[in-house]
């Protein structure tokens, strides 16, 4: 912080206004924790063996570039000074010497097989993904990350994350907190000092799965599945988010994993078997309208109002307004078809793969009835989306089709 | 744009077969322009032509980084936000920097060589005249439903896949380009293979002459790579086929390798001919000859070589073996080497000579000065483990801004100065061109030097929004490009007023320059070495 109000002065003693006014704008960034610091310099604290080497690489090579960077240009900026013309310096008429271009090869071939020889062993390393003690599978969705915990202690666990940055904050509307933009609903929990694999795929593009402190980057790819690993020697939260640009909210869909003590991690495993459990709901339950309605409101502003707003008037023409929308307004069938396959030729994703039944009926039932619309029909019980999966491949064609 | 015409500059009335009475002066007008087979007039139209596009990326940049300037969305939203990332990296690379060099080929070459136009004069008319259409198809795709791409410059599918009809028009448009490029080659590669000056051996050469007819290899070996890959995107997107598409058996992956196999020998298509143009001013302003010719020419074919082997450093977080890793990390290192020789070179060319620090000498310096950083961030990249943790990171920004700013575009810069005298016939006003290099040299770095620390940190690229955490490089950042941006409205000043007059320029302007283009008249004459010139 003191470097930050340092630069804050200078600044102003710049009569950068513009700079010292967005430098004040951050003023109250305090760092994050298991995330960037205000100002910072370097690579993030590295908390795992493999991100020890990466920084202590990285130190490496700056100090021999630096060292060599000085040399050069030392040689370069004496020559400017002392070989001048306006000095009555006479050029001398050397050029080419064998002696000096081999010496000028060699060595710096020596030097940069010697920087790529000491990352070896980390590279080496780090493919080992072998004898995990705990594999979970990341999958990413445009835009958010699933998480299914497929071998070792809490295996069955399975969940998304989502940012649960409210939109508020993102729009200047409310104060940013101080991890805003690098928190999620559900975070990835693991174990101190366990070898973790993490198997990544994508459900739509390419994105990557990140956190700096780990020294962990791997892309997500659709229909192809690749591994890498950490094992973190400290509790605590980590923080990351998608490192490969997939699409529109590609900048919001952050990691964020909480490494526990393993007493802890076997509790949380307990409480989350609860949780999933008690949430197994009865899809032949028989829902009121206004209930399900409210339960939709809470299912639009997480998964649907980053493109179609919140208001319902959406972003058109690539996100139409649901506001006043035909299909909304239309036969229940189309929008539940829709709502579960998504439409083909637009940026409509099928939800029904990431929401269940109850969700989906909610957030229809919701739109039916929100803003200025009225639907004849307003209320869809979570056992018609139990019975519209069903339906067979032309039904859905037909039914997902643009109306003309 | 008239102005600029060789035959004019001298003779405000306008009458251009007034004073050289031994050749043909070009029709008057719009239809010289658009009929012009003169490798001068050809040059000119190349260089506003990429002017016009730098300003346009430009204007895109700046729009990315007052979006930038402070968190959370105030200016674009997030998918217009990703059409301008994508759009300023399409135009300043095929629009900006790569006909730009082509440009400095046509006026320069046959001066050079001392031959009296290009080979295929034609040619040389439709590959500038198609860049045009292309360039307008990427300005239509913003106004089209769906907007321009948002799928990044690298076009990665399946996201590409994803696209409106911007993303087919950004398509085309690299067609039209690449088909251009091609045939610019190709008449460079004749040009100097067949129209050399008697007496003028390969390995006399003028260095720039030397950086651009590997160059123009170079392109002709990559520029089909990347449109087999595009078509494949448009196959894929339109007629059902599955290249990279897994569901139907295709690999999302084998785009990016495509990709990048034309991708990393761009990187040096576009840094070639910047080394050409500063091997020709080191010498002319430290009156000394350059240090070693023959091994700056080897250093330029074992870049060239090397570049077609180290594509997939690019990919190293996709997932590949250990092996392939290792093989990159490796081969990468390697182009350190004829990459330090250049430099060495450069720098034992100024050694004991007797410089002077007029303003193509300052661009000159100022390339190699902040050239190198973005060097050694590249070597820093080529280390696997470190790029792991780096990549698509703004500490990859940084290092390609100062490697393409401060590399092409600086040495682009100097080139312009140092050969103005002669494209003009008058002195360009040397306190503009000094302004504007020393405002171009801070505020680029007061711009890039921050996302080295924003990369460490780990922001990552491409996103409009960011932990507030990063917020004070970012509003540095943005000024330092604002005030970037503004500086080059000095360069279009300098350049336009040393147009309108100025001192008269003499046949050498520089005192230590060497080669045939200053045996010439300032301003070279519409034809020149219509008797080629002996050289000893």
């Amino acid at each position: 912080m003191a470097v930050s109000t340092h630069l804050r002065k200078l600044a102003a003693q710049l009569g950068m206004a513009a700079g010292a006014a967005a430098c004040g704008a951050s003023a109250y960034a305090a760092d994050m924790v298991g995330g960037p610091a205000e100002l910072q310099l370097n690579l993030q604290r590295p908390v795992t063996d493999i991100a020890d080497q990466i920084f202590d690489l990285h130190t490496g090579m700056l100090i021999v570039c630096l060292l060599i960077f000085i040399a050069v240009f030392a040689a370069m900026f004496y020559s400017i000074f002392a070989h001048r013309k306006d000095k009555g310096h006479k050029a001398a008429t050397f050029h080419e010497s064998t002696t000096v271009e081999i010496a000028w090869t060699l060595i710096p071939m020596i030097i940069v097989i010697g920087m790529a020889g000491f990352a070896t062993r980390t590279v080496i390393a780090m493919k080992d993904t072998s004898n995990a003690d705990l594999t979970i599978k990341a999958t990413g969705y445009q835009w958010k990350w699933g998480y299914d915990y497929i071998k070792g202690e809490g295996e069955g666990i399975s969940f998304y994350s989502n940012l649960s940055t409210p939109r508020a904050q993102i729009e200047g509307k409310a104060e940013r907190g101080v991890n805003y933009m690098l928190e999620v609903d559900n975070e990835v929990v693991v174990p101190v000092n366990k070898k973790i694999r993490i198997l990544t795929t994508a459900d739509d593009v390419i994105h990557a799965w990140m956190i700096p402190a780990f020294g962990v980057k791997q892309d997500a790819i659709p229909g192809f599945v690749r591994d890498t690993w950490f094992k973190s020697k400290e509790t605590g939260i980590f923080r990351g988010q998608c490192a490969e640009l997939c699409g529109k909210e590609h900048g919001f869909m952050p990691i964020v994993v909480h490494v526990m003590s393993d007493a802890d991690y076997t509790k949380w495993v307990a409480d989350k078997k609860k949780e999933i459990a008690s949430k197994q709901e009865d899809p032949n339950k028989v829902w009121t309208q206004p209930d399900l309605a409210a339960r939709g409101k809470t299912v639009y502003e997480n998964n649907c109002a980053a493109c179609h707003k919140s208001d319902g008037k959406g972003t058109p023409p690539a996100f139409p307004p649901l506001d006043g929308s035909k299909t909304v307004l239309g036969p229940m069938d189309n929008q539940v078809a829709v709502e579960l396959n998504g439409r083909p030729g637009t940026a409509m994703a099928a939800m029904g793969k990431t929401l269940s039944d109850t969700d989906i009926a909610a957030v229809v039932t919701y739109t039916r009835g929100a803003w200025s619309n009225k639907a004849a029909v307003a209320l869809v019980q979570p056992s018609d989306i139990k019975a519209a999966r069903a339906w067979d491949a032309a039904k859905v064609t037909a039914l997902v089709a643009k109306p003309q | 744009m008239s102005a600029v015409l060789p035959g004019h500059a001298h003779d405000d009335h306008a009458d251009a077969h007034g004073h050289d009475d031994h050749h043909h002066g070009p029709p008057a007008g719009f239809m010289r322009w658009v009929t012009t087979t003169n490798h001068k007039d050809i040059g000119t139209l190349y260089l506003w032509f990429s002017f016009a596009m730098f300003l346009t990326g430009g204007m895109l940049a700046l729009t990315i980084r007052a979006e930038l300037f402070k968190p959370g969305l105030q200016i674009v939203n997030p998918e217009f936000f990703n059409q301008l990332t994508t759009m300023h990296g399409i135009i300043m690379v095929f629009g900006a920097i790569m006909p730009a060099f082509v440009g400095f080929a046509n006026w320069q070459i046959p001066l050079m060589i001392g031959a009296p136009d290009m080979a295929f004069a034609r040619m040389n008319n439709w590959s500038f005249w198609l860049l045009v259409p292309a360039a307008s198809l990427l300005i239509i795709s913003f106004f089209v439903p769906g907007g321009a791409t948002a799928a990044g410059w690298t076009m990665y599918a399946p996201l590409s896949s994803q696209m409106g009809i911007g993303q087919d028009l950004a398509i085309f448009a690299l067609h039209i380009m690449g088909a251009s490029s091609i045939m610019g080659s190709i008449n460079i590669i004749t040009t100097i293979l067949n129209m050399r000056a008697p007496g003028m051996t390969l390995m006399k050469m003028p260095m720039f002459c030397w950086t651009w007819l590997i160059t123009s290899y170079m392109l002709i070996a990559v520029m089909p790579v990347l449109a087999g890959a595009i078509t494949m995107t448009l196959t894929d997107r339109h007629f059902g086929t599955s290249f990279f598409n897994a569901a139907g058996g295709g690999d999302p992956v084998m785009y990016q390798h495509i990709f990048w196999f034309f991708g990393h020998p761009e990187v040096y298509i576009m840094i070639l001919p910047a080394f050409g143009i500063v091997s020709q001013i080191i010498p002319a302003f430290a009156r000394k000859p350059l240090f070693g010719y023959a091994s700056m020419v080897y250093a330029t074919s074992s870049i060239a070589i090397l570049s077609f082997i180290v594509w997939a450093h690019h990919m190293f977080t996709t997932g590949m073996p250990a092996a392939g890793q290792l093989f990159f990390m490796y081969a990468t290192m390697l182009i350190a080497v004829p990459t330090g020789v250049k430099v060495f070179n450069w720098i034992a060319t100024m050694w004991k000579g007797s410089m002077t620090f007029e303003t193509p000498m300052l661009f000159a310096i100022g390339f190699i000065f902040v050239f190198t950083m973005g060097g050694f961030t590249g070597l820093i990249l080529a280390v696997t483990p470190i790029d792991i943790q780096l990549q698509d990171t703004y500490y990859v920004v940084a290092h390609f801004h100062y490697v393409l700013v401060a590399g092409s575009l600086f040495a682009m810069f100097a080139g312009v100065y140092y050969w103005l005298p002669k494209w003009t016939g008058h002195m360009y006003d040397e306190f503009l061109g000094k302004l504007h290099f020393w405002c171009s040299v801070v505020f680029f770095n007061l711009t890039f030097f921050p996302m080295h620390f924003l990369g460490l940190a780990g922001m990552p690229r491409r996103i409009p929004d960011y932990a507030a955490q990063f917020a004070d490089f970012n509003a540095v950042a943005s000024i330092g490009a604002f005030c970037f941006g503004l500086s080059q409205l000095i360069f279009l000043a300098a350049v336009i007023k040393c147009v309108k007059g100025g001192p008269k320029a003499a046949d050498k302007p520089w005192e230590g320059a060497e080669g045939l283009e200053w045996t010439v008249p300032s301003p070279a004459p519409y034809h020149t070495f219509e008797t080629p010139p002996q050289v000893k």
